[in-house]
């Protein structure tokens, strides 16, 4: 293992254009993240585990995750339709639609928060005609998926499209040929290629309404053990001085998004080779 | 989470799509689906926005917009927004090279550290700069002894919203600059010009559209970021509270309308993002 | 070439690092006060009259910044560094914390003012419909089934904690109250609450503007406020048998103002308070003025209410963070599942 970093290469500028990625990487991120572990740390294990174990907590996670995974998907099989209905349907008005999926991605997150509190509040827009039937949106588990779902709504849509723009033709048309009707094509040919772009999607969506904040805050009941998501147990934490403890439930968050962003960089991993194969 | 976006693609040209395709009513019902979803999710609320906004008539909404503390929120969105966009984009632009054009060990890691602060909380990304600058923080006796103030003023929020905002440029640049290969600025060198004259020549014109899309998006972002920018800012009216913060201190004075009209300003500059993003996207596909 | 590299990165890095450089302080003086929720209305008009009063005195133009939230959340961030030359919360534990956790004031700044440097006060209301369609007169009627109180988070919000004590307090003064059936009357009563906002002025905007709950446990001034603000003919006060003596304590932070010089400002803003125009001020925006004769001009204000006090029922705030809100305390059991 020879200066096998420059080998064959003649472009200038590696040691700068490295050098100032790492340096803003490790004031940006690395110090302030080695703060949280170091503080973490401060605790014995037994405190650590009794604190991100507790049964608030634990609800918490349970709520979080949970209503992540469940809008996640939601937001696979309608984003799944709805790029398949823009990229293959004449619609009029199809651009301006099209460039409205990415409003949840651009919208800040207080002004998405405010907004569905207020339409779903019982004397809201939508909310007075489900409050009859006894359907509480605002401030329940089901604000929560509300508020989760639109801010994910972009990221199915988005890494599916591109797959299914560059999908062949002759592929379809192959297996029509061959006698399969169009469901039949679609779940044996085309799905099976539309499959890690969703799966990507999917997980992009779960790991975007695991960690968000601002948009659930308002419409979410902040009840413990019922409507109260992980992030703002963190703050409840903290303003009860109980830094050691916020840390503790902070670094589990991370330790979940590590793993999620190592599961999502595996399934691009996999959608790739299966693209160029 | 180098997914290549759209710019990516349409650079490397369309495949033919068949003539096949589902009977009518399957496609009537697919397409009403869609927009029933779609409407539920994404006109409702930005119909809302503006509705409310502009419930106690058009005066009313100038008049929030003009107030004092409201101008103050925007004149810092605007000063975070100026700081952390061009730091953000020469870090983008540093990443992007040396991911692109190099081949090194580690290459991984520093990807998924790129891609960190998608998946951390923003409550998190501001918990860690107050662990690390707060008066009870590491540098907190330091800082405080030489009277210098990061959390709880300006340069609190400014670090927060980098945090939370450093990958979208980079993410556009990385993929779009691996898809392009090195042989055109390998063939500038080979012709006799300089590392930055080869930037500026031939790389820059390459990415410049990926490079506008992923500062709209950073831009935006940054203007908009509530979460980081709530547990470092302190809240202190006229000074360090940005627009979403103020929207929030509106919401809470059961100034509704006022709330609304001032988060209508960022709604529009979503739409501005969202309008932009797609006149890139028809560009390239000329 | 190779210069010119090193420059640019020290120039890039400088410029990140510099993004970390402080703004200097604007010149003549300012104040920060760091209040608690209800407050805000309250300081606006405030500010601007001791402003006025402060430039006559003295001839300096001083600026008078306000940063309002939960009072638990706010004494945190002063403790975190946020510059507060006078702290006003909601009460007295809040500014204990700010000493025993950062030093920043002395352990004995209640007696540097007068009444437990608390110049106005202020007690526990029931905010109910118009109409009172529940019925709900009481205290123990809260717990009813099918009843919903709103009420904010006792771990965030000032105002929720003096709710709660008031709520145990007039448990223990029923007919053989004790411990435990306070303890089972406040379990009842929060299953009862739909949602826990992080401070007084989120809990009445939920129960007024998103049209949540029945009645809302509410400070006096803020439930005088929403009736105004929001709709005299949507909503009327219920003033239960028995309520809490509620003191928001005010106080100046001495490092910050020994630091900034602002140390005769702040005493004065602080002062102020209890001249007849500051308790004015403070009577006019519904907080019970300690000023006889602004008290007596207002009697008719304020309703009659039979009041007991934190020390008498309680033991002081400490005991009571202790007994009821710190971690494992009254509060946190009453929220373990399978209780």
């Amino acid at each position: 293992m020879k200066l096998f970093i420059k080998q064959n290469n003649i472009l200038p500028g590696f040691g700068l254009s490295l050098g100032y990625t790492i340096f803003y990487l490790g004031v940006i991120v690395l110090l302030p993240l080695s703060a949280l572990v170091v503080k973490t740390a401060s605790l014995s294990w037994t405190a650590f585990l009794h604190t991100v174990t507790h049964p608030r907590v634990l609800a918490s996670y349970r709520l979080t995750f949970g209503t992540a995974l469940l809008a996640a998907s939601i937001n696979g099989v309608f984003g799944l339709l709805t790029a398949w209905v823009l990229t293959r349907y004449r619609l009029p008005g199809k651009r301006i639609i099209d460039a409205l999926v990415d409003l949840p991605f651009a919208l800040p997150t207080a002004v998405a928060g405010i907004t569905l509190a207020t339409i779903f509040a019982p004397n809201g827009w939508v909310g007075r005609y489900l409050e009859p039937y006894g359907i509480k949106v605002a401030y329940t588990p089901l604000g929560i998926l509300v508020a989760m779902t639109f801010i994910g709504l972009p990221f199915v849509v988005r890494t599916v499209q591109p797959v299914l723009e560059d999908l062949e033709g002759e592929l379809e048309e192959a297996a029509a040929c061959l006698g399969a009707n169009r469901w039949q094509t679609f779940r044996r040919v085309i799905f099976p290629i539309l499959l890690p772009a969703i799966l990507t999607g999917f997980a992009l969506a779960f790991a975007r309404a695991v960690g968000e904040y601002g948009s659930i805050i308002f419409i979410a009941g902040n009840m413990p053990m019922v409507s109260e998501i992980t992030p703002l147990l963190i703050i409840t934490k903290l303003e009860q001085y109980d830094y050691a403890g916020a840390t503790a439930i902070a670094v589990v968050m991370l330790a979940a998004s590590f793993l999620l962003l190592l599961v999502i960089n595996l399934l691009q991993w996999r959608s790739r080779r299966y693209a160029k194969a | 989470m180098m997914e290549s976006s759209k710019i990516t693609k349409k650079q490397t040209g369309n495949k033919k799509q068949s003539g096949l395709t589902e009977p009518a009513p399957v496609r009537w019902l697919l397409t009403t689906t869609a927009l029933v979803f779609l409407g539920f999710f994404l006109f409702l609320p930005l119909a809302a926005v503006f509705s409310q906004a502009l419930e106690k008539g058009a005066a009313a909404y100038i008049a929030a917009i003009r107030q004092p503390d409201a101008l103050a929120a925007i004149r810092l969105t605007l000063l975070t927004a100026a700081i952390s966009v061009p730091l953000n984009l020469a870090f983008g632009v540093s990443a992007a090279w040396s991911v692109a054009k190099f081949d090194f060990p580690g290459k991984s890691l520093l990807l998924t550290l790129i891609d960190l602060p998608f998946s951390v909380s923003p409550v998190i990304s501001g918990l860690i700069y107050v662990l690390l600058f707060g008066l009870q923080g590491w540098l907190g006796p330091w800082l405080a002894a030489h009277n210098l103030k990061i959390i709880f003023a300006v340069p609190g929020i400014v670090l927060a919203t980098i945090f939370v905002t450093f990958p979208f440029v980079a993410r556009e640049l990385i993929p779009l600059m691996q898809s392009q290969g090195k042989e055109e600025e390998e063939a500038a060198l080979v012709l006799g010009a300089s590392g930055f004259t080869t930037f500026f020549r031939v790389t820059l014109p390459n990415i410049k559209w990926g490079l506008l899309y992923g500062v709209i998006l950073c831009n935006a972002r940054a203007m908009g970021e509530f979460g980081a920018v709530s547990v470092v800012s302190g809240h202190i009216r006229g000074a360090t509270n940005t627009i979403p913060l103020h929207v929030e201190i509106l919401y809470n004075e059961y100034n509704y309308a006022a709330a609304f009209a001032v988060a209508s300003l960022l709604a529009l500059l979503a739409l501005v993002t969202v309008a932009v993003k797609s006149l890139v996207e028809l560009k390239l596909e000329r | 070439m190779k210069h010119f590299k090193q420059i640019l990165f020290l120039t890039l890095s400088v410029f990140t690092l510099g993004a970390l450089v402080p703004f200097t302080a604007s010149a003549g003086s300012e104040l920060l006060n760091v209040s608690y929720d209800p407050t805000r209305e309250l300081y606006q008009d405030y500010n601007t009259v001791f402003s006025k009063y402060w430039l006559k005195k003295s001839g300096d133009a001083l600026t008078i910044k306000q940063s309002h939230g939960g009072s638990g959340t706010q004494a945190r961030s002063v403790i975190d560094g946020l510059e507060a030359d006078v702290v006003t919360l909601a009460l007295a534990y809040d500014i204990d914390e700010i000493h025993d956790k950062a030093k920043l004031l002395p352990a004995d700044w209640q007696k540097r003012l007068p009444h437990n440097s608390s110049p106005y006060t202020s007690t526990i209301v029931f905010l109910v419909r118009k109409g009172n369609p529940k019925a709900i007169k009481d205290w123990s009627d809260l717990m009813k089934p099918g009843i919903a109180v709103i009420t904010p988070n006792p771990k965030t919000s000032g105002g929720a904690r003096w709710n709660y004590l008031a709520a145990w307090g007039s448990a223990l003064k029923q007919k053989g109250g004790s411990d435990t059936t306070a303890k089972d009357f406040m379990t009842k009563l929060f299953k009862n609450v739909p949602v826990l906002d992080s401070g007084a002025r989120g809990a009445t905007n939920t129960f007024v503007q998103r049209g949540l709950g029945d009645v809302l446990l509410a400070w006096e001034n803020e439930a005088f406020l929403a009736i105004n603000e929001l709709g005299k003919d949507k909503f009327e006060i219920v003033v239960p048998s028995l309520s809490i003596l509620a003191e928001p304590p005010v106080t100046l932070v001495d490092k910050v103002v020994d630091k900034k010089g602002t140390r005769k400002v702040a005493e004065e803003y602080l002062k102020y308070l209890y001249t007849p125009e500051g308790q004015e001020i403070a009577a006019k925006h519904y907080y019970r003025p300690i000023d006889k004769k602004i008290a007596g001009k207002y009697a008719k204000v304020f309703p009659k209410v039979k009041l007991i006090t934190i020390d008498e029922v309680f033991g002081g705030w400490r005991a009571a963070q202790t007994k009821h809100f710190a971690d494992g305390g009254s509060f946190d059991q009453i929220y373990t599942p399978g209780k």
